[in-house]
């Protein structure tokens, strides 16, 4: 697969490391209440969609950038590529 | 101990540098660069980049190098370079670049961590197709990226058509060695 | 006699000879002979013996979809069974013998096989496995393994180098043809990237095999031709011999080039073969069709060809199969063959299945002697050697379908043409997409090719195109030949009949996919490239369905076997990995220490002395001398990461469990580094050098996963954080020094003063030696009085040397990682084996370390409900309770008594290892109830091994428990 990296253009998929649903970047606060519950659903709970996924690749054999792919499971399209750093400011994270 | 002398060493395990000449190619070992990374703190880009032009060093933008004597720097990552200098006058980069920068970049000492190959001569693509990705045809000079060859992360500077200066991790320096000469047996 | 079938014209030097064997008989031929051409051109037809009836069997086709004359290519290591004869270039003293056949390929003994054809019938396999498992495991299993598999292996290692590389274009053109030169010659000259390859050795496709005009001249002229203005063009890289295997995703396709299969060894220091991945923009193609047979009684005679590749053996390599001929045709195709050989003064029979003509039984068991003719007028016997069938054309769809897209089913040529959901950027033209004239394959190579230029943004040239020929191919479907009781053979290879499909169908095995496993029509090495869309037609007519509705399986890469080697490249042996070596490696070896992988790395793992015999006496020597003195390891190989920023004490305390804002500046601390499911990721030692600045270190199989996850949460999960990451593994050579004597030692090379006061316990300094730059920690793995001491990677080879030199005075070693093994479990620290990914902090008695006060990384799951259990596994010490004894790691512990199943189950041993400083095995393991079982006695018994040991139940920390001698 070749992902249009924000920065640097196409690049071979080859290069980059998987990790799964973008989600991940939603990680509750460990000392609210209910912390248990919500890192539980956090950690293991996933939607297995057949369609758009947006997911997270790091790109270790690149400039170690994390990035949010939009990818269609069912034929690899892959529809938008963002800095998972701009996704997580977005959603409101800072330190 | 006042008497204690410690000889170097080059990344190839020698006193001195390595070279050979295959077919049109000449792959050198250079020992002669001292490298420290160059990573803005947060919100200080603009910052870095008046001390820099201040000080004549080059921010290339992504997926590029340049040269401005006695500096070099290629992009590493956002807001991250790595700067080059000689060695003779920069072994300690990290002083020279905390002189120009402050704290309004983290520095990081990257001499040793690196060996760097400059392989130059005639049709260079013909034989860096049979070792990484890059479009090296398609490249523009002063080109800088990351790749992998023969499984090993590098740093890829294309100086010029004829000039590449491959920056590998300094542990498997004659793997990469290796992987250069062997290819180029086989591209020749 | 030599070449007595070899007629005129054709693309061979007849300047040169070349000598060739088979069989161990000698023969000659002509550079541009194939090895089939070249043994029909000599008289050979019989080549092979089919996979499960052992039938004598010839070559059917000239090209890559040959399912019958597969060889044995060369000898020695480089000896390579199912060779295709008929893709196979010729070179002077190739050696080639035919396989699946014993005594000899005239007289098989297994040919017994085909008297007993009526066992082995479709679903043979699936209905051994129905029966008594007994008869299966003593009965079928032996048979079938010995009768199975067509060519033998060498059993050696393959002597020849085997290249990757990648390779970047504009436009993929995938087939040599008309269709795929005109759309090269189109694209070239609008100035795009093009690649155009192909799995022949001389482009030009069907040009060169046919002898209808092109602009004029021969078609094969017109190839030469456009290639030559195709290799004056910069911009365009022909590539022949090279086979495009798959279409990956988003225009990555990869490809074979056999770079030295034409010679008779690869040339010094080249590869034999490349395995190519081609990033292209557009692809097209372009890869022709196949031919297909149409099925009758002993329609597998040696002789009996595919009608096209008859016609090609004669105008390409000026070879006839015999001297009087026949074609059983159902198109006008057919009709081409007999024109093209009654030129070259064959005489030749047309059986024209669209007059009610048929051929129905054939005779000569090596090799055709007639064939039997039903005609609207009656029977006869024609005698012949050479038979061409023709049943239509089927485009080579294989690459579309690579993405799952079905073929769809064209009713005017009778065959599968590429669906419309193929590949994105894949387009198809000529043969390949159904256009079977030669004009048609030159108009939509350049259609296809303008359309491709308009995807790019480029400007097509005009459109040159030159005058072929366009007849239609005045097809009507005839699929076998109802006769008599005898065998109609649809897929060669794997001698699947007419009779095979219908019994399928009787036993319901109608779909398409169930056929092809019932049958096993389709398989193997040709993949079905001549038999699939037959036999899906016979199973379309027995089931009264349409093709279209009876539908087809699909393609996967590779479009034709590609040798393993190729699929390895260089990753063999030595080189399948790079090596990474530690700055004392040069060092090491001049001492002859024993290295060990660990990840990439060679560490030493112990360092014999003359006269040491076994590996524990050097071991002990180590362990032991750095205990009474001083010690001193590479420890390089630890990942060491930079981190900096105004936040870098507060992104610690989120990685790490316990807390690292707190630090003092010139201190250490131990961290401990949780995944977010509260289980036990990393550990490592962290200094604090600034304010703003700390270096990491990580355990040496971990540093990429650990840099990995710092920078996930540094970038999405606290993406505003001050804090920078660079890994310094490499830039700094670092050595233990450890014992009793090692401040001793140091003070010797380091300018400051490193005293208990100057440098006290977990300190940290940057420091000088002999004006040098360097570091220095006061951190132990081994529990001694330690230091860990760098200088920039260059020096370290000098700083062995020097630490050696000055500790000759204490009698210092160099230890190992057996050493460092040691000693961390006498100190009962975790190290590898219990970081096993599945144990906590709890587990391994660091409970304490993770701090509530703080939201760091697994610290809320860390105390789900199960993780906190009283009665969970601890670490815990171990040691025999008769000394003599050894243990086992792995071993499980047991109460007296208790029966050896899971239910009883309460550990394991999870490290151990000979102290010589107690004289007995020592081991770490995890124990339920860990903590309260101290002075227990258990069993420890490992069933694998069959060993089992009583042991006692000890704290983990067998040497120095309350830690003075690392703080003296």
């Amino acid at each position: 697969m070749i992902i249009n990296h924000p920065i640097l253009g196409p690049r071979d998929a080859q290069e980059f490391v998987y990790l799964g649903d973008a989600a991940l970047i939603a990680r509750p606060d460990g000392l609210a209440p209910g912390a248990q519950e919500a890192f539980h659903d956090y950690l293991y709970l996933r939607d297995n969609p057949a369609g758009l996924h947006r997911e997270l690749w790091y790109h270790e054999q690149g400039d170690r950038s994390w990035l949010v792919v939009t990818r269609n499971t069912l034929t690899h399209e892959i529809t938008q590529v963002e800095l998972a750093r701009d996704v997580a400011r977005s959603l409101g994270r800072s330190k | 101990m006042a008497d204690l002398m410690l000889a170097p060493l080059t990344p190839l395990g020698h006193a001195l540098p390595e070279q050979r000449n295959i077919g049109p190619v000449t792959l050198t070992e250079v020992i002669d660069s001292a490298l420290g990374s160059l990573t803005a703190r947060a919100g200080r880009l603009a910052e870095l980049a008046e001390r820099a032009a201040a000080a004549g060093l080059p921010l290339p933008a992504p997926g590029q190098s340049a040269e401005a004597a006695p500096y070099g720097a290629f992009w590493l990552a956002p807001e991250s370079w790595m700067v080059e200098a000689p060695f003779a006058s920069h072994e300690d980069i990290r002083a020279h670049l905390v002189a120009i920068f402050g704290d309004a970049a983290s520095i990081t000492e990257q001499t040793d961590a690196w060996v760097r190959f400059d392989v130059t001569g005639a049709d260079l693509p013909r034989l860096f197709e049979r070792l990484s990705n890059v479009d090296l045809a398609r490249a523009p000079d002063h080109a800088a990226t990351r790749t992998v060859i023969d499984h090993i992360g590098c740093y890829l500077v294309k100086r010029g058509p004829t000039r590449i200066s491959l920056f590998g991790p300094r542990s498997s320096a004659p793997s990469l060695w290796h992987a250069l000469e062997t290819a180029a047996r086989a591209a020749f | 006699m030599t070449q007595e079938n070899r007629i005129s014209g054709g693309q061979i030097d007849r300047a040169r000879t070349l000598r060739f064997s088979f069989d161990g008989h000698q023969y000659e031929g002509h550079p541009g002979d194939t090895l089939a051409s070249a043994l029909l051109a000599n008289g050979v037809r019989l080549m092979g013996r089919s996979f499960k009836y052992h039938r004598p069997r010839g070559v059917i086709s000239a090209g890559s979809e040959e399912p019958n004359a597969l060889v044995e290519l060369r000898a020695g290591a480089r000896r390579e069974p199912n060779t295709r004869a008929t893709v196979v270039e010729l070179f002077d003293g190739l050696s080639a013998e035919s396989q699946n056949r014993w005594p000899t390929l005239a007289f098989d003994a297994m040919a017994i096989n085909d008297r007993l054809s009526p066992f082995f019938a479709a679903g043979f396999y699936y209905k051994t496995f129905m029966w008594p498992r007994a008869f299966w495991e003593k009965l079928y299993e032996p048979i079938i393994r010995r009768a199975a598999g067509l060519g033998s292996l060498s059993k050696l290692d393959d002597p020849d180098d085997y290249d990757k590389g990648f390779l970047h274009c504009d436009l993929l053109i995938i087939g040599a043809g008309p269709a795929g030169l005109m759309a090269a010659l189109t694209a070239g000259r609008a100035g795009a990237r093009v690649i155009l390859a192909d799995e022949d050795f001389r482009m030009g496709g069907r040009l060169n095999a046919e002898t209808y005009e092109v602009d004029g001249r021969s078609g094969a002229d017109w190839a030469l031709k456009a290639l030559a203005e195709l290799r004056s063009l910069p911009s365009v890289r022909l590539m022949p011999r090279t086979t495009i295997l798959g279409a990956m995703d988003h225009g990555i396709y990869t490809a074979l080039e056999r770079v030295s299969d034409h010679l008779p060894a690869p040339l010094p220091g080249k590869p034999r073969q490349i395995l190519w991945r081609i990033y292209s923009r557009r692809a097209i193609l372009a890869g022709g069709a196949t031919e297909r047979p149409i099925a009758f009684e002993n329609n597998d005679r040696p002789g009996i060809l595919l009608a096209g590749s008859l016609r090609a053996y004669a105008n390409r390599w000026g070879a006839a199969v015999g001297k009087r001929a026949a074609v059983f045709t159902n198109n006008d195709d057919g009709l081409r063959t007999a024109a093209d050989l009654a030129a070259k003064g064959i005489e030749t029979r047309v059986i024209d299945a669209r007059k009610g003509e048929e051929v129905i039984d054939t005779s000569g068991r090596l090799g055709l002697k007639s064939v039997t003719i039903r005609t609207p007028n009656g029977t006869e016997t024609f005698r012949c050697d050479a038979l061409g069938v023709s049943g239509g054309w089927n485009p080579n769809v294989n690459i579309t379908s690579h993405h799952r897209s079905r073929p769809v089913w064209d009713e005017a040529i009778c065959a599968f043409v590429p669906g419309a959901d193929g590949p994105p950027g894949l387009s198809s033209a000529g043969a390949a997409a159904g256009r079977l004239s030669t004009h048609g394959a030159l108009e939509s190579g350049a259609a296809e090719a303008e359309a491709a230029l308009a995807d790019l943004g480029l400007a097509a040239p005009a459109r040159d195109l030159p005058v072929a020929e366009d007849a239609p191919i005045a097809i009507t479907p005839k699929w076998y030949v109802s006769a008599g009781k005898g065998r109609a053979w649809i897929d060669q290879q794997n001698d699947v009949t007419v009779k095979d499909v219908k019994l399928a169908h009787q036993e319901n095995y109608v779909s398409v996919e169930h056929l092809k496993r019932y049958t096993t029509l389709g398989m193997a090495t040709d993949q079905g490239k001549t038999g699939n869309v037959l036999g899906l037609a016979v199973m379309a007519e027995l089931t009264g369905r349409s093709i279209p509705q009876t539908g087809t399986t699909i393609y996967r890469p590779p479009y034709t076997p590609v040798a393993m080697g190729a699929l390895a490249g260089r990753s063999r042996g030595q080189e399948f990995k790079p090596t990474r070596l530690t700055p004392s490696h040069k060092w090491a070896t001049e001492q002859g220490a024993v290295f060990v992988e660990v990840g990439q790395w060679l560490r030493a793992q112990w360092l014999p002395r003359t006269g040491e015999t076994h590996w524990r006496e050097s071991v002990d020597r180590e362990v032991l001398a750095t205990r009474k003195s001083v010690g001193i390891c590479d420890v390089t190989t630890l990942g060491k990461i930079d981190i900096q920023g105004t936040d870098a004490g507060a992104f610690l305390n989120k990685v790490y469990a316990n807390t690292f804002s707190t630090l003092a500046v010139g201190k250490c601390r131990y961290g401990l580094m949780l995944r977010e499911d509260g289980m036990v990721f990393d550990d490592g030692t962290t200094a604090r050098l600034g304010d703003h600045e700390y270096v990491m270190t990580t355990t040496t199989a971990n540093a990429v996963g650990v840099f990995r996850h710092l920078e996930f949460v540094r970038q999405c999960l606290c993406p505003d954080m001050d804090v920078q990451l660079i890994s310094t593994t490499e830039a700094w050579a670092q050595y233990s020094v450890a014992g009793p004597n090692a401040r001793k030692l140091l003070q010797k090379l380091v300018d400051q003063d490193i005293s208990d006061a100057a440098l006290p316990y977990m300190g940290c300094a940057e420091i000088t030696l002999g004006g040098l730059r360097a570091r220095i920690f006061r951190i132990s793995f081994s529990g001694e009085l330690a230091y860990e001491i760098a200088v920039p990677t260059r020096y370290g080879d000098a700083l062995i040397r020097a630490l050696v030199a000055a500790g000759e005075e204490f009698d210092a070693v160099v230890y190992g990682t057996e050493a460092l093994g040691v000693m961390r479990v006498e100190k009962g620290h975790v190290a590898g084996n219990e970081l096993n990914g599945q144990s906590s902090a709890l587990n391994m008695g660091l409970g304490k370390m993770v701090s509530q006060k703080k939201d760091s990384i697994g610290m809320v799951l860390s105390q789900r409900e199960g993780m906190t259990t009283a009665n969970g596994y601890r670490l815990v010490g171990i040691k025999p309770v008769n000394p003599a004894e050894k243990l086992t790691a792995g071993s499980h512990f047991l109460e007296k008594g208790a029966a050896e199943v899971a239910a009883n189950d309460l550990g394991w041993i999870t490290s151990t290892v000979h102290s010589p400083h107690l004289g007995h095995a020592i081991a770490l393991g995890y124990l339920k109830g860990g903590d309260s079982r101290k002075g227990q006695r258990l069993r420890a018994a490992n069933l694998l091994a069959k060993t089992e040991v009583e042991v006692e139940i000890v704290s983990p920390h067998f040497f120095d428990p309350e830690g003075e001698r690392l703080r003296g």
